[in-house]
């Protein structure tokens, strides 16, 4: 390639192109994602046709009941919020190469931490309280997922299959607790934690509307990104993630890695869980188990494991879960369409992965110049 | 004689557990033992055991007939695997990212297309009383076996002989040790692997279809509680032969009964844990047979999973 830029011009030539590239590499990054999502959409619309639903009225809808008015973003904004915690204890072992589904496990067990917390120790300040609650949340779902690492690192154990098992194991712990041990006398109909005192309460972020949980997903999301793409050990995890055997030789230190980066997606997923217990439900019940782990991992794949990318991905998805309440009662469709659009669009994102090499800017502007 | 057996209740129990609930586990890891032996990991056969837990039910109950429903199942079954075989055939695409997509999409539409089945009635398919032998209610209720655990336990039988006996079998043990060695061959590797995945897939079907059509025998969201997934971890720890997948689903069916018949004994205390036993076993069994430093005994060279 730089070769024949060189052949037609002067050096500077070769520059030039080389720094084309570099951006024609950027823009494929976005805009492959970009493309998956759309022809999801429109797979989907078939689908919709097909059952004699109109697409134009369900996209009007989400756009309507997601991003339309003030009051939809700030719903979909507080479904964005666990989405993000939940998609970074995806994307960070994903960087390794290891494929981690289970975070919901690590939602549910930081939810029900956080409850315990607040049982523990009732009488204590509210800024105290929430530390102790997002310390304990972090730490026990930090566990939860750095323990499928560690069993990955030392015994070789598959993290995809242990880490959706122990999800199982997290969710039957949670209702075990929440129906015995943990269980407040007072909850009849559903089996609950007791409440959080007031003033452990999260609030709203003033002038948005939606509680702290948001920015911190944010802030996680771009912690996340300067720790890959910025420092010495986001550098070995990528080089880890690429070949653990070269990694090795080269003293990389890959289980140390592999567990560090496991156990903090899954603190970060814990977080999830806090926050929903501590801003949304006000104590830890059945309703910790809403998914928001499964949807992360699509938000993930779609972002191509970057915490930028996350971003964005998480609110497209938040808003697409947010309409789909009024989906089902203007379309009359059931509440699994989304489920349904999400499936297709995962499947669009892995088939962009397979196009990579042949719908490309890169490959284009070769095309142009050759 | 009286009918009053006390304690004895809880291995019979278990023992009649074990057969109703390792039935589908055995058709979804004898599926997945096929594919798996062909080079390839599916892990989407969750998704696949709920859709056709889904449209067996809602054919057995339009049809209705249970075995219309059971056929309807394996063929959706057999569409899911060509589906993920098919699209695997690409370049760089990740069969275990595929599968998890293909859970997702499977569980939606299953869940899409089956809210008008959740609450009527489709028939059940048939039990044959092993058990006349006894005047003990208990030991006739454990001995009622489904005609689908005898297919099913025919079928490793078959699956292992094939694999080991025929010239199929040695295509998909080639196809999976070694692409190269396949190729040089003459075999079309991805087309084998196509074929293993699409017959997982119909056994998988058929397995969901025993959850909505004998045990526990309706439809509905929360049929499946990771059976699919359950029975890809089997495999690793059924050594990828289809009989050891036999053994290893009766153990796991068993692990399963033990909640509820240490409840119907009223032991209520601690309920949930046991509901977790199962994935505690599986988790167990694949710390206890896995291994970082030698691969893995008899695993197929081609696989993703243990690599």
């Amino acid at each position: 390639m730089t070769t024949e830029a060189g052949l037609a011009g002067p050096a500077a030539g070769t520059i030039n192109a080389e720094t084309a590239e570099t951006l024609g590499r950027k823009l494929d990054a976005i805009f492959l994602p970009l493309a998956a999502l759309v022809v999801g959409m429109l797979i989907f619309s078939i689908f919709l046709l097909f059952l004699g639903k109109s697409p134009i009225e369900f996209f009007q809808i989400v756009y309507k009941a997601g991003f339309g008015t003030s009051f939809s973003w700030t719903n979909t904004l507080a479904r964005a919020a666990p989405l993000l915690l939940a998609a970074l204890c995806v994307a960070l072992p994903a960087r390794l190469g290891l494929v981690i589904i289970g975070g919901e496990g690590a939602i549910v067990l930081g939810g029900v931490a956080a409850g315990a917390v607040a049982m523990l120790a009732p009488g204590l300040p509210g800024f105290l309280g929430i530390i102790l609650m997002g310390l304990a949340a972090a730490l026990v779902g930090g566990a939860w997922i750095g323990g499928i690492g560690a069993l990955r690192h030392l015994r070789g154990v598959n993290e995809t299959i242990s880490s959706l098992l122990m999800a199982y194991i997290a969710i039957a712990l949670m209702n075990h607790l929440v129906e015995g041990p943990l269980r407040d006398p007072a909850s009849l109909n559903k089996p609950s934690t007791a409440p959080l005192p007031d003033a452990w309460r999260i609030g709203e972020i003033p002038g948005v509307g939606v509680h702290w949980g948001l920015a911190v997903g944010i802030i996680g999301c771009v912690l996340c990104w300067l720790l890959i793409e910025r420092t010495t050990w986001g550098f070995a995890a990528r080089i880890v993630g690429g070949n653990v055997k070269a990694a090795q030789i080269q003293g990389l230190p890959a289980g140390l890695l592999m567990i560090g980066f496991t156990a903090l997606g899954g603190a970060f997923a814990g977080l999830a869980g806090m926050f929903e217990v501590a801003a949304v439900h006000g104590s830890a019940n059945a309703s910790l188990a809403a998914g928001y782990g499964y949807t992360g991992i699509l938000i993930a794949f779609l972002a191509r494991h970057n915490g930028l990318a996350i971003i964005p991905a998480a609110i497209v998805f938040a808003g697409f879960e947010a309409s789909s309440g009024l989906i089902q009662r203007r379309l009359d469709l059931p509440d699994a369409t989304i489920l349904v659009l999400e499936g297709i669009v995962f499947i669009t994102i892995l088939l962009s992965d397979a196009l990579q090499d042949k719908v490309s800017i890169v490959k284009l502007m070769k095309g142009a110049r050759a | 004689m009286t009918t009053d057996i006390g304690l004895w209740g809880v291995p019979l129990a278990i023992l009649g557990g074990a057969i109703r609930v390792s039935t589908p586990f055995i058709f979804v890891s004898v599926g997945e033992a096929l594919t798996e032996r062909s080079g390839r990991v599916n892990l989407g056969l969750e998704g696949t055991l709920v859709f056709g837990a889904m449209s067996g039910y809602a054919i057995a109950y339009q049809t209705n007939s249970a075995w219309i429903g059971l056929l309807a199942a394996a063929f959706f079954g057999m569409l899911f695997g060509l589906f993920h075989g098919w699209i695997c055939k690409l370049p760089k695409v990740n069969d275990i990212a595929l599968g998890i997509a293909l859970m997702i999409f499977g569980s939606g539409l299953a869940f899409f297309f089956g809210k008008p089945y959740i609450q009527p009635v489709a028939p059940h398919l048939p039990a044959i009383s092993l058990g006349w032998w006894s005047d003990v209610p208990q030991v006739q209720a454990a001995l009622r076996v489904n005609v689908l655990f005898i297919a099913g336990i025919a079928l490793a039988i078959a699956a292992s002989w094939m694999l080991k006996n025929t010239k199929v079998g040695l295509t998909i043990r080639v196809a999976g040790d070694s692409a190269d060695a396949a190729r040089a061959l003459g075999i079309d590797v991805n087309n084998v692997r196509l074929w293993s995945t699409a017959a997982g897939g119909a056994l998988a079907g058929i397995g969901g279809a025993y959850l909505s059509l004998y045990y526990p025998g309706s439809w509905n969201e929360e049929i499946s509680s990771g059976q699919g997934l359950m029975a890809v971890a089997l495999v690793i720890f059924a050594r990828w032969s289809p009989i050891n997948c036999a053994y290893a689903s009766l153990l796991f069916g068993g692990a399963g009964a033990l909640g509820p018949a240490l409840q119907s004994v009223g032991v209520t205390q601690g309920y949930y844990l046991f509901y977790a036993a199962p994935y505690v076993l599986t988790l167990g069994l694949l710390i206890a047979t896995s291994s970082t430093t030698r691969a893995m005994t008899s695993a197929p060279g081609e696989l993703s999973i243990t690599k």
